[in-house]
């Protein structure tokens, strides 16, 4: 059952003389007035099939040509169960000579994946997405709101915009010494990649402060960059920037080059995603997990001091689920905290539904704000409210701040939005 | 139609700024630097005019930290060349200084127009676009919000103080301050910056000289940052023990009579 949200029903204008307008193209066709029209054969003309031989010639855009219009993708779509959005309404937009490029449409897509999941012909708007976005961004077409990201991506290495050399600042609240490797440059097991969010928003630097705390405790060889570390990028390239995405892949490349260490770690799916998929078409190859993956099977080592008494449900993020295939690391690690009851939400798992914020969408929710009826996390939290949960646990660090913002929005301040590292941290060293 | 564009690296302030050790200049290895905003302004109008009427825009900047990645963005946005001039010295140029040199290498060049930032954020002098005009003998006009090119003339849009708008015709060659274009700075997707990087089409260009150091009778006694003077007082209670507090405190300053 739907918790919230609604579809925006799609506007069709009949005139007096008949003339249909199509909410897609604007274009109207003059049709038979008589009341038995749809049972006669008639045929639309106008059309130019050109948008569409466009997005296909794009490099990663041909499989917008597979499409044969089932439209298994639409109801899986997480924007088109808040607004007016899918991947075979923009095929036919397309079909019907729209320009994606200059379209408001182009920016919705959170890449989430699902429609591919479901898509019998392969259509892949992994793939087609960042290949649009690429040729409209490179017109200069693009959100302003994006526009700035991309620009303090460029300038500071992250897409906050703040203070490269800052970038460690969180280590100071972690309570256990954190090596850098700048200064302490001997070889390591795990280099955990931080990421933007655990190191400047002020909810993610208390989950990377609840991880050094658990990394310490269960024994694990571990060092940071520091401030010579930079965004992966992958959000940035989803959104249509593959040159800033090349640019930073260069620069971390080199950088991870000068360290000796096994295997790269990170809290970010996103990151994750770029790491583990992206870098090795560039013949880019490490061994990376994320935090999750790191944690699951060294819990058993945990000491317990304390329990969490909550009942938990848990959102799967995209870029660890469907684009990654991890589902139970993260789980095992909730069932592992004393006190934890899980609850799964309806929509979980391969199915889970998308906060909103990849692809871009994490600083596109002024532009998209317009175009749908509540945010895709405001519906997500809903749906994690109906479980009759306390806490909603994450892993991902575009999450938090995403869905607490939701839970205030909707009315729902009762449910607390946490890191599973803070859930563990809580159990593990109770204040 | 040549349009020369000046831009200038300022300090990012994003980060922290640092003083040398001897506390005369910033620290201009430690501290990043960006273009000056007023300058990014100034070369998206030329862009505009160049898109309008057909224009070349050549970009000039003195060898600045990071002065690179300014002018191969603004290759990437669409000026036609890009100039560095060397060897006027590490430190930080005044803008007299600026103008002068600005205004010996401008000599030997062919130009119907120079557009340059109102302003920098380092000094907020202002002074650049006055001074070069005068040093170059030719008309200008600041605090600039639009350009319109005509036969010999253009004419400039002034934003005065008040919300006063002038608009004024002036002979080319003119020298014009921005204050802002009529559109926001354009992007300029990195693979195009990176394919500027790569083709290398920076000129360098020895500096018509060096700098000078400050004029005569000008002396740096000390460069720091702004003491932090008092702190908040946080207020509690109710609202009227709160409305008390401000009004003593009003009081104690003179700024309200009780």
């Amino acid at each position: 059952m739907p918790v919230g949200g609604r579809k925006q029903p799609p506007v069709a204008t009949e005139l007096e003389a008949a003339t249909v307008t199509s909410s897609l193209s604007g274009r109207e066709w003059e049709l038979p007035g008589m009341w038995n029209r749809m049972f006669e054969s008639r045929v639309l003309s106008g059309y130019t099939t050109s948008e569409l031989a466009r997005i296909s010639s794009l490099p990663g855009g041909e499989s917008i040509e597979w499409c044969y219009g089932c439209g298994k993708c639409v109801p899986v779509c997480p924007v088109d169960l808040v607004g007016e959005y899918g991947p075979r309404k923009l095929h036919r937009k397309a079909q019907t000579g729209v320009n994606l490029l200059a379209d408001a449409d182009l920016w919705m897509c959170t890449t989430c994946g699902n429609c591919l999941r479901v898509c019998p012909k392969e259509v892949d708007m992994i793939q087609i997405m960042p290949a649009a976005r690429e040729a409209a961004v490179t017109d200069g077409v693009m959100p302003a709101e994006l526009q700035d990201v991309f620009e303090k991506t460029f300038r500071q290495g992250n897409c906050l915009g703040e203070n490269p050399r800052r970038r460690h600042a969180w280590t100071k609240g972690a309570g256990v010494p954190v090596r850098v490797l700048a200064s302490d440059p001997r070889p390591v097991d795990v280099l955990f990649y931080v990421e933007d969010y655990w190191s400047y928003h002020p909810r993610g630097q208390q989950a990377a402060q609840a991880f050094a705390r658990i990394a310490d405790a269960l024994g694990v060889d571990w060092a940071i960059l520091g401030a010579e570390e930079k965004t992966l990028g992958d959000s940035q390239r989803m959104a249509g920037e593959k040159g800033l995405f090349e640019s930073l892949m260069e620069d971390v490349v080199a950088t991870l080059g000068k360290y000796a260490f096994n295997r790269i770690v990170t809290p970010d799916p996103h990151g994750f995603n770029a790491l583990r998929k992206v870098y090795p078409t560039y013949g880019h190859n490490f061994d990376v997990l994320h935090y999750t993956q790191l944690l699951a099977p060294l819990i058993d080592r945990a000491k317990w001091a304390g329990s969490v008494e909550a009942k938990v449900t848990f959102h799967d993020p995209c870029y660890l689920g469907r684009h990654n295939g991890e589902y139970d690391a993260p789980r095992r690690l909730l069932a592992s905290i004393p006190g934890v009851e899980v609850v799964e939400m309806s929509r979980c798992k391969e199915n889970g539904y998308c906060c909103g914020g990849g692809g871009g969408g994490m600083w596109l929710d002024g532009f998209n704000s317009d175009r749908v009826t509540e945010r895709l996390s405001e519906r997500r939290v809903k749906e994690a409210a109906d479980t009759g949960a306390d806490i909603l646990a994450v892993c991902c660090p575009y999450e938090v701040s995403r869905f607490e913002d939701a839970a205030k929005s909707t009315g729902n301040e009762h449910l607390k939005v946490l890191d599973i590292v803070e859930l563990i941290d809580a159990a593990m060293f109770p204040r | 139609m040549r349009i020369v564009v000046p831009v200038k690296q300022v300090p990012d302030l994003v980060e922290e700024l640092e003083l040398n050790s001897e506390g005369s200049d910033i620290d201009r290895e430690f501290v990043k630097f960006v273009a000056n905003e007023w300058d990014e302004q100034a070369l998206e109008e030329a862009l505009l005019i160049k898109e309008a009427v057909g224009a070349q825009v050549s970009v000039v900047a003195f060898d600045e930290p990071d002065v690179d990645q300014t002018l191969y963005t603004a290759l990437a946005r669409g000026a036609d060349d890009a100039v560095k001039l060397t060897g006027a010295g590490d430190g930080w140029l005044s803008t007299a200084e600026r103008a002068r040199l600005l205004a010996q290498w401008l000599s030997g060049q062919s130009y119907d127009m120079v557009i340059t930032g109102v302003q920098a954020s380092d000094d907020l002098d202002g002074q650049l676009a006055g001074t070069l005009g005068g040093l170059l003998g030719v008309p200008h006009a600041s605090v600039v919000v639009g350009v319109e090119p005509g036969s010999g003339s253009v004419t400039v849009t002034q934003e005065l103080a008040g919300g006063t708008v002038v608009t004024t015709e002036i002979a080319t060659p003119c020298v014009v301050g921005m204050q802002t274009a009529r559109q926001a700075p354009r992007y300029a997707p990195i693979s195009r910056i990176r394919q500027a990087m790569s083709a290398g089409g920076l000129e360098s260009v020895e500096a018509p000289g060096e700098a000078t150091g400050p004029a005569e009778g000008v002396e740096l006694l000390r460069l720091y940052p702004p003491e932090k003077a008092g702190r908040a007082e946080m207020i509690s209670g109710d609202a009227p023990a709160v409305a008390e507090r401000i009004v003593e405190i009003l009081a104690s300053k003179g700024l309200v009579k009780l």
